[in-house]
């Protein structure tokens, strides 16, 4: 299956995968909505978008972090186009484990940018695709989702459990035809891991992560490691022994 | 926003050095940089593809324009595209260049050979195709572009706004300023598709002869040379000669190369031996006849080298060195023979050796490298002092020649040299910003008070 004609809704559109991902859809011709919080971030994109094939671009401003303004973000963003066929979730935050260990404030927020709003949002939007039949929904968590490691267990615990109420959703959404992908990338060089040095056999770009993307939504997969070899990687760290993970720094 | 320290190297690979780089993520941010003064010299570095140093600077700030990649607009009525200074020529390409059902569509109107360059960079570097004799260089296309500048300004600059500043940013190797965006004026062609034709010829002779009864009809034109050839071979090679074929499309070539090479290897794999072994056969791939006709995608007329991505890495790690100059019409046939034969002579020299004719379209850049004449292109892998001996004969070729050296491609010219080249140096000067300068631009004394210690 080829994506074509879609309409797509993208929460946290400036983030890099969000780019790559809207480009794709918009070199063939599908619909887009932005939804993020930088008016004039989300313009410019826009308008690249526009420039590369896309029909429709709306753009739609939105604070993810104030969980209960999402119901409203959701609705506006499922009417902008007249429903919609693929809603990718992609905002979030890596925060540094020692600094949100040491202020409770930092740590709340993280954990509800990266666990509560994301699941709220979710929720809201899968009413719709429930009522609708069809449709996706894709949500990037993260392989630090799969096992609490020392370096960064606020970020993965905040991860792990969106990978858990995605399971759930998906389940639920299993009876109205509504596919539910839990996407799932490892290092890839972004602006939210800008400070770390980008290179070697482990990093991926943006728009490899945006391809296995869109390959997993046309097979209506449930959760994608991407790139694929995370998919061994993680198997291993997820079944190494107790005493031989606490010896080890991950 | 902190800058981030990484290992740089421009495309040839002999020098690699740590440097401070920065990643603004709009213009907004990236002409914010400029306005702060800077401690450090800063220099825009967009995809890393030019030989030389000219995109280096060790002990300043690298600002990568990798980020500003965003279209802004294009008009299909008249084809004016507008972009940030990091659109890459193959997203142009894939997103622009997309055949209509009759095979015509939009086409950059001047292509380099490769495709993997900024916009930013081809503009800095006034980069030059196949087709100079018909169509000028890049900076002839150039409708308008931003500059911001130190001083806090954003200009719009073109041949009518700010047009001193227009003419030297053209070609001014990123030191008037920080391209931020750009407008270019593509072009309309009946057929995406190449027509072309190669023909061996057996002489530099024969190149002259074949070029003088091409260059009407075809728009697109080059000559690979063996560089091993001398005596009664000298400048023997295969003519290739392009044109658009109406009424056929041709798909955009990929947006990243399918294979690369992987790691270099220990030692340089382009070396007398593959070298001998390679021109020979390449010279007999035409067959008996000496002459092949075929209709194609541009793709491998346009960027033969763009099959194998990171193909810099073959010639090892020492790397190589790029020569690329341009002897004006008077000397050309003599000036290019004579540096044929100092390679030949040298041994040295690599596979893919470019010879073309420069047409006098003219550039609206103060320091372009295409001028009319006769231009030669070649790469040496680096074999130290031999290499760098070489390299200095064939400079004082060029200047006895009154021609020019490319300093996208250059690691090695002299001041005097580039000064003697670029005559509009002290005119150029006026327009430099002066927070912007390079590991070129310092080492040819493009600054006046360094060209003064």
């Amino acid at each position: 299956m080829t994506l074509t004609a879609r309409r797509v809704a993208i929460f946290g559109a400036t983030s890099d995968i969000a780019i790559a991902f809207a480009r794709r859809c918009a070199e063939a011709h599908q619909r887009l909505v932005l939804v993020g919080r930088d008016r004039a971030a989300l313009d410019r994109l826009a308008a690249d978008l526009s420039v590369r094939g896309a029909p429709q671009v709306e753009v739609q401003e939105a604070d993810f972090a104030r969980t209960a303004a999402l119901p409203a973000v959701a609705e506006k963003a499922w009417t902008a186009l007249g429903g919609l066929d693929v809603a990718l979730i992609a905002y979030g935050s890596l925060p540094d484990q020692a600094r949100v260990s040491a202020d409770a404030a930092e740590g709340e927020a993280a954990l509800a940018l990266n666990f509560v709003s994301p699941a709220l949002l979710a929720d809201a939007l899968a009413a719709r695709f429930e009522a609708a039949k069809a449709g996706t929904l894709a949500v990037i968590t993260s392989v630090a989702g799969d096992r609490g490691r020392q370096s960064n267990y606020l970020y993965g615990a905040a991860k792990g459990g969106l990978q858990k109420f995605l399971e759930g959703l998906r389940h639920r959404l299993f009876k109205a035809n509504v596919a539910v992908l839990d996407v799932r990338p490892g290092f890839v060089a972004t602006k939210m891991t800008a400070h770390l040095p980008q290179s070697g056999p482990l990093w991926a770009t943006p728009e490899k992560v945006a391809g296995d993307m869109e390959a997993a939504i046309a097979k209506r997969g449930a959760v994608l490691y991407t790139p694929w070899f995370w998919f061994a990687i993680m198997a291993i760290v997820r079944t190494l022994p107790r005493p031989l993970f606490h010896r080890s720094k991950l | 926003m902190e800058p981030v320290r990484r290992a740089y190297r421009s495309w040839g690979g002999v020098l690699r050095a740590e440097g401070d780089g920065v990643r603004p993520r709009d213009p907004q941010s990236a002409a914010r940089l400029l306005q702060a003064p800077p401690a450090a010299p800063v220099i825009a570095y967009g995809c890393g593809r030019s030989y030389g140093d000219v995109a280096l600077n060790p002990g300043g700030l690298l600002v990568e324009t990798r980020h500003l990649d965003c279209f802004l607009a294009f008009d299909p009525q008249t084809g004016l595209l507008t972009c940030e200074a990091g659109v890459r020529l193959a997203d142009i390409f894939a997103v622009i260049s997309r055949p209509l059902p009759d095979g015509s569509g939009w086409m950059l109107p001047v292509v380099p050979g490769t495709r993997f360059v900024s916009v930013g960079g081809a503009i800095a570097n006034d980069v030059h195709g196949k087709n100079d004799h018909a169509c000028g260089s890049f900076g002839n296309h150039v409708e308008s572009l931003e500059l911001a500048r130190s001083d806090g300004s954003r200009l719009i600059c073109s041949r009518t706004e700010h047009p001193g500043l227009f003419c030297a940013t053209i070609g001014g190797l990123g030191l008037t300023g920080l391209i931020l965006s750009a407008t270019l004026r593509l072009r309309k062609v009946s057929g995406l598709a190449l027509e072309s034709e190669e023909i061996r010829f057996g002489h530099l002779d024969d190149f002259f002869a074949l070029d003088a009864e091409s260059a009407e009809a075809w728009e697109y034109t080059a000559a690979w040379v063996d560089c091993l050839a001398g005596g009664a071979q000298l400048g023997r090679g295969i003519y290739l000669r392009a044109r658009h074929a109406p009424g056929i499309g041709a798909p955009p070539p990929s947006r990243e190369t399918r294979i690369a090479v992987p790691f270099a290897p220990p030692i340089s794999a382009v070396n007398a031996l593959s070298l001998r072994a390679f021109n020979a056969a390449y010279l007999r791939k035409l067959g008996r006849t000496g002459r092949k006709t075929q209709i194609a995608s541009y793709e491998k007329t346009f960027f033969p080298l763009d099959a194998i991505g990171q193909w810099n890495k073959l010639y090892g790690p020492r790397g190589f060195y790029q020569f690329q100059a341009v002897i004006p019409p008077q000397a050309a046939h003599a000036g290019s023979a004579d540096l044929l034969r100092a390679i030949a002579e040298a041994g040295q020299g690599s596979m893919l050796v470019v010879l073309k004719r420069f047409g006098s379209v003219g550039s609206p850049g103060l320091m372009s490298f295409p001028m009319p004449g006769v231009t030669l292109a070649l790469d040496f892998p680096n074999l130290g002092n031999d290499t760098l001996r070489l390299l200095r004969r064939l400079e004082d070729i060029v200047v006895a020649a009154r021609g020019r050296i490319y300093p996208a491609k250059d690691f090695s010219m002299s001041a005097a040299t580039y000064e003697k080249g670029y005559p509009a140096l002290s005119a150029f000067r006026h327009f430099l910003d002066p927070a912007m300068s390079s590991a070129f631009s310092r080492r040819v004394g493009i600054h006046p008070a360094e060209a003064q210690t």
